[in-house]
């Protein structure tokens, strides 16, 4: 599998890695809690631009509304947790199949009555609609009062229920993200990568060759909610709050694809590096701000209108693949 | 010897057009065979009603002794039949050899495996030396081998191959004949092919099927085909007789 996951990766690529990694792993000892917190956001949307970048980037199946299974995610896990006493990690496993399971009923509908395109992306937003107009009166989980989680001791870290300090969330999410990279890597790599690939490429041409799209794509969307959900468990606990009108509002939606985007999507470090580039500089712009006594609504938005606009006149596929070039190491699309 | 295809009293019509009407022929295993007629006579639809993409509204369809007409275009490439696109469309974002080795993985699970597979075809087609090219970047030529490398490498046992030659030089399209009398000579691959240049057409088929306004109107040898009346009339002009 070692061999599998470093096949096609220069050696300046591998050693530029593990002194990442090695930096990242070392990085809460030196800074304080504050840019934890905003590392742990970049993250947290690294590792969902990732799950997402399955549906979009590898399979070609466009989804505006990815909140819907970061949702499932949170209020499953939140609900078992509260209510059962049943721990984030057995919640995940809750999670997995809950946004599956719906993740493969909107597949279904799409896919085999011939939605695609633009059409596929409308209806992935009503269900996301659907589930927030749904859960605001589901009293059961708070309705749209929202539903809340005992909050951490501060002090204590609790990894079995996700309750600690910064530092440790800091741990789970780069731990998820470092995971989903690798499935990613060896997805993208398999013959259902190749597959998927083909069918982004041009459907009609993949299916010439014996690819039974209807299928693949059906796994990629499994696939992709089953792992965004794993973000929404992560979110409940660390957040510690939910509310339907946030969680699976339209713009949670976009604000987790800008990061492939701008990274570039069907990347493998786009999602990466695009969280890098929109949280990390949109922090620092507030910090900025906040420093100079300016308060200007709406920046983060404005400053995220930015970013896109010059990555789609200046670099149609991405940060990532122009920075690859440049840096000399390769990425297969 | 029994027919690797057989197409019987196929129909396809689209509202009040009948593209095609009721077509027959059959291709024995090993066979190159052609189907040539003026633009709008049908061929493609046939082709698309052969390989899934259309239904037929009437007749029936045998690919190697069992019914295929009514399968999906993937059902019946994983049945045996590989086919190019008379618009090209190679998957552009990927490279020469990771398009081929989509095509190789139909029948090999494993990656490394599908790889040597489509090295071993892209030297055959003379795109070896840029399998590490985008798809994209390749000229018309490379890119209707790139069509044909990528077909072949499903391990097919009919080819189905739309208008491979047309737009090309005629220095090309005698490579491609080449190419293509090689591989029927050496691996028996049975080969279906719609064409307009008709030096492709005398050089590679053994039989010739005509199609004009949807319907057969000749069949036979492309020396006998050539001199029916009705095909002359209807498509070839009077200048192949001089």
């Amino acid at each position: 599998m070692i061999a599998r996951l470093i096949e096609g990766t220069s050696r300046r690529g591998l050693v530029l890695l593990a002194l990442l990694l090695a930096f990242l792993i070392l990085i809460p000892f030196f800074v304080n809690d504050y840019l934890i917190t905003v590392l742990i956001l970049i993250f947290y949307f690294a590792f969902v631009g990732q799950a997402w970048n399955i549906m979009m980037g590898f399979a070609g199946q466009l989804s505006l509304g990815h909140a819907l299974y970061v949702g499932l995610g949170a209020y499953t896990s939140a609900a078992l947790y509260v209510h059962f006493g049943v721990g984030p990690w057995i919640g995940m496993l809750a999670a997995i199949p809950v946004a599956g399971a719906l993740g493969a009923v909107i597949g279904f509908l799409a896919f085999r009555f011939g939605v695609s395109g633009v059409y596929f992306a409308i209806l992935t937003i009503a269900f996301c609609e659907f589930a927030r107009v749904g859960f605001d009166h589901f009293r059961w989980v708070g309705g749209s009062a929202g539903f809340f989680l005992p909050v951490a001791q501060y002090s204590v870290n609790d990894l079995w229920n996700l309750r600690g300090k910064p530092s440790m969330f800091y741990y789970v999410i780069l731990g998820f993200t470092v995971a989903a990279f690798i499935i990613c890597h060896l997805l993208l790599r398999s013959r259902m990568g190749y597959f998927w690939q083909a069918i982004r490429e041009d459907e009609p041409a993949a299916r010439a060759l014996g690819i039974n799209a209807f299928r693949y794509k059906m796994i990629a969307v499994v696939i992709s909610a089953g792992m965004t959900s794993l973000a929404g468990v992560f979110f409940a606990f660390f957040y510690n709050n939910l509310f339907p009108e946030q969680v699976f509002h339209i713009s949670r939606s976009i604000e987790m694809i800008l990061a492939p985007i701008i990274g570039g999507v069907g990347t493998l470090f786009g999602p990466i590096l695009g969280a890098v580039i929109l949280t990390g500089l949109s922090e620092t712009m507030h910090e900025i701000l906040h420093l100079l006594g300016v308060d200007v609504p709406g920046a983060k938005a404005v400053f995220y209108g930015i970013c896109l606009l010059v990555v789609i006149v200046a670099l149609p596929d991405g940060v990532w693949p122009w920075l690859s070039r440049r840096l000399g190491l390769s990425e297969r699309k | 010897m029994t027919a690797l295809l057989s197409v019987d009293a196929v129909s396809k019509r689209f509202r009040g057009l009948v593209a095609v009407d009721r077509v027959s022929f059959s291709i024995m295993p090993g066979e190159i065979y052609a189907v040539i007629g003026p633009n709008g006579a049908g061929k493609t639809t046939l082709f698309n009603v052969i390989a899934g993409v259309f239904q037929p509204d009437d007749g029936t369809i045998a690919f190697n002794g069992s019914r295929i007409d009514g399968e999906t275009p993937d059902g019946v490439c994983r049945r045996g039949i590989g086919r190019t696109f008379q618009i090209v469309r190679p998957f552009p974002g990927l490279s020469v050899e990771d398009n081929v080795i989509v095509g190789a993985l139909l029948h090999r699970p494993d990656v490394a495996a599908a790889r040597r597979h489509a090295h071993e075809i892209l030297s055959r087609l003379d795109l070896f030396p840029k399998r590490s090219h985008l798809a994209s970047t390749l000229t018309l030529p490379d890119r209707k081998r790139l069509e044909v490398a990528r077909a072949l490498a499903t391990d097919p046992k009919l080819l189905l191959l739309d208008e491979v030659m047309a737009g090309l030089r005629p220095s090309e399209t005698d490579r491609i004949v080449a190419i293509l009398t090689e591989l029927n000579r050496e691996t028996g691959l049975t080969i279906l092919l719609i064409e307009h240049v008709m030096r492709a057409v005398m050089a590679l088929a053994s039989r010739v099927l005509v199609l004009h306004h949807g319907a057969k109107i000749a069949e036979g040898t492309p020396a006998q085909v050539v001199r029916e009346p009705a095909v002359i009339e209807s498509y070839l002009g009077a200048e192949v007789l001089e």
